[in-house]
């Protein structure tokens, strides 16, 4: 585009971004600090994804961004006409055709390779937040590796209910050392990010910081023993292609109480009816 | 399919970004507004928007106040998200509000000092009357004896002004100017490069409340009035006018002026008894903004002396006085941001909480059931 730089952030400012990309790699769930920009989307829509999608796009990169599992969701629909605008790369709706994947609240349900990286939008990057309000006094409970506290949060809620009762943004021990927010993905996609063969970017605008689970990084959601992690799904089948094991979406079809359980992963769900289709 | 409405698409978002378009215009009957007139008869609001977009241009300030239909956060990102890709070729020097043109320049704690109380254009002491003379495209021009004649330059112009603060200094009353005798190699945060980090240091908390938001900081500043985190306010003084900045090219080896800017300086006068260390003297809370911005400067003065309370040894007990709140928290663009952010489609998270309610009633009643059939035997 006229007037800005390839994938519209300057030079200095990707090479800033990369630095903490690189820290962020080499201590795997640690959050790095890093000098956020303005960006011309708001904050809170994936500034901090899309300042590391522009730090790591190069020509010939084949971009992917959804949003709740969706290539056509608005928000997927804005930011990659943005990118598509300021960089001029092939984007795509194919998870195996993407080299660079920004999400927002899914991980994909077709399996990542190696060589794919996956850039998530960050809300609230700190996993003890909910617990404790100050980024000073958590900082320094990951310095220590206390989490003592959402321990203690996950057995009152036992104790209490029976179960562990967060559904989404589950908290992640990432290669046994930092307690790590995987972004709000729905639980039942706590256990892509074990061992994956991706590499798994996180990028938080607002809050400037930078996280990152690199390939066949050991990614545990907490839990205990008596009491193990489990994902939940609707306990439907697809109404487009049947799949039993996809993260489905419930549409409202009517005001008496009719529903209909679809995909969420918008291109698992086309790929599966096309391959359908062709047998 | 009712599946396929739910989601947006690109022929959405154009056909809304149209109507966006259309209702900016309104009634295309009527003239389309220029900035110029934003410009020069919408002030305060372009004033507002310099600060909070951090970037001093009038034009862009009302280009951005046009384009967001009056919306002044809005506008004030618009600015932030321009500015944010400029390129920075110099730190100006520390702008001198010493040998500032003075407009307007008024001080609670003295009846008269050096220069003289100067009202200039003010809105205090007008009556909240609609003037109906104003409306459509009503003018007071040539309203005759009522209005006395604006003047068009400060008589007192050329006689000095000293800051108030600096007259209490020659008593040794208030705390030195730290960051008048801090050694210049020291170098000043910037936000706006570096992640805000706490503890944050004055220059940081200042540059946060420079472009934090005007409501934000007024109820914060208010709060301290009414006792949460009390500070003993006098406005030793609140100028405006317009300041030079200047600049100093390493290649060139002295200062060049590069042009001057408006600012609205408030320095307030606070009570301290004394601590264990120091004597009991006044201290300072300090504001500045672009631009006429009164309200702005002496809510920031406010705050940013009740955020000195952990230096001076006072109790931290008021939100005013927590530093990392409220410099989290002061910023509108991140706010809104952040608070808007919940219209974007939030179905596969909340669809996970409507399967883990629904679960958990399950098992609820699961365990429900077999108590009940022992009560009914």
């Amino acid at each position: 585009m006229n007037g800005y730089n390839f994938a519209y952030l300057d030079e200095q400012t990707k090479r800033m971004v990369r630095r903490a990309l690189l820290k962020a790699v080499a201590i795997p769930g640690h959050q790095v600090p890093f000098g956020g920009r303005e960006m011309p989307l708001p904050y809170g829509w994936g500034t901090g994804g899309i300042q590391v999608t522009a730090s790591i796009l190069g020509s010939g990169d084949v971009l992917k961004v959804i949003d709740q599992g969706a290539d056509d969701t608005t928000n997927a629909v804005s930011i990659r006409r943005f990118f598509a605008r300021t960089a001029g790369v092939a984007t795509t709706t194919r998870t195996e055709e993407a080299s660079v994947i920004q999400t927002r609240h899914r991980i994909p349900e077709t399996k990542l390779r190696e060589g794919q990286i996956i850039v998530y939008q960050v809300p609230l990057p700190e996993p003890l937040s909910r617990l404790e309000p100050s980024r000073a006094e958590a900082r320094e409970m990951h310095a220590l590796g206390d989490y003592g506290l959402m321990h203690v949060k996950l057995y009152e809620d036992i104790s209490r209910l029976g179960q562990v009762s967060i559904s989404f943004d589950y908290p992640v021990m990432v290669n046994g050392r930092y307690l790590m927010s995987p972004t709000p993905i729905p639980a039942f996609d706590n256990p892509k990010l074990d061992r994956s063969p991706a590499l798994h970017l996180f990028g938080a605008g607002r809050e400037k910081r930078i996280y990152a689970v690199p390939p066949y990084t050991e990614v545990r959601s907490l839990d205990f023993e008596d009491h193990p992690f489990r994902a939940t799904r609707a306990r439907h089948e697809c109404a487009l292609c049947g799949a039993r094991t996809s993260y489905l979406d419930e549409i409202v079809t009517d005001d008496r109480g009719g529903r209909m359980f679809v995909c969420s992963d918008t291109d698992y769900c086309a790929g599966r009816r096309e391959r359908e289709a062709a047998e | 399919m009712a599946y396929v409405a739910v989601k947006g698409g690109e022929r959405a978002i154009d056909a809304a970004h149209a109507w966006l378009a259309e209702e900016r215009r309104g009634d295309p009957c009527l003239p389309e507004i220029e900035t110029a007139q934003i410009a020069a008869q919408f002030g305060r609001a372009v004033d507002r928007v310099m600060a909070e977009g951090s970037c001093h241009d009038r034009e862009l300030a009302a280009l951005a106040v046009k384009q967001a239909q009056g919306d002044l956060i809005e506008a004030a990102f618009l600015l932030r998200a321009y500015r944010t890709t400029l390129p920075r070729f110099a730190a100006a020097h520390p702008i001198d509000t010493d040998a500032m043109q003075v407009r307007r320049r008024i001080s609670a704690i003295y009846k008269d000092l050096p220069g003289g109380q100067v009202l200039g254009p003010t809105y205090d002491y007008t009556h909240r009357l609609l003037d109906f003379r104003l409306a459509g495209t009503g003018s007071l021009a040539g309203a005759g004896s009522q209005e006395a004649a604006a003047p068009t330059s400060c008589a007192e112009e050329t006689a000095a002004m000293p800051r108030v603060t600096a007259i209490l200094a020659g008593e040794d009353l208030i705390e030195g100017d730290r960051a008048a005798d801090a050694p210049a190699e020291i170098p000043m945060g910037d936000l706006t490069r570096a992640p805000l980090a706490f503890p944050a240091e004055r220059d940081v908390r200042l540059q946060a409340l420079a472009r934090g938001d005007e409501g934000f900081l007024l109820a914060l500043g208010y709060s301290t009035q009414r006792g949460w985190g009390g500070t003993h306010p006098f406005v030793g003084e609140i100028r405006v006018g317009e300041v030079a900045v200047e600049i100093e090219p390493p290649e060139l080896g002295f200062a060049i002026d590069i042009g001057e800017i408006t600012v609205t300086e408030c320095q307030m006068v606070n009570q301290f008894k004394g601590s264990k260390t120091v004597p009991p003297q006044f201290t300072r809370g300090y504001g500045l903004c672009f631009g006429h911005g009164e309200r702005k400067a002496m809510a920031m003065a406010l705050v940013d002396r009740a955020m000195r309370a952990e230096e001076l040894g006072e109790e931290r007990t008021a939100p005013a006085q927590n530093v990392e709140f409220v410099l989290s928290h002061c910023d509108n663009i991140e706010a809104t941001g952040f608070v808007e952010h919940l219209k974007l489609p939030h179905y596969v998270d909340f669809q996970s909480e409507l399967e883990t309610i629904r679960r958990m009633r399950r098992e609820a009643e699961a365990a429900a059931s077999p108590d009940r059939r022992e009560a009914a035997e």
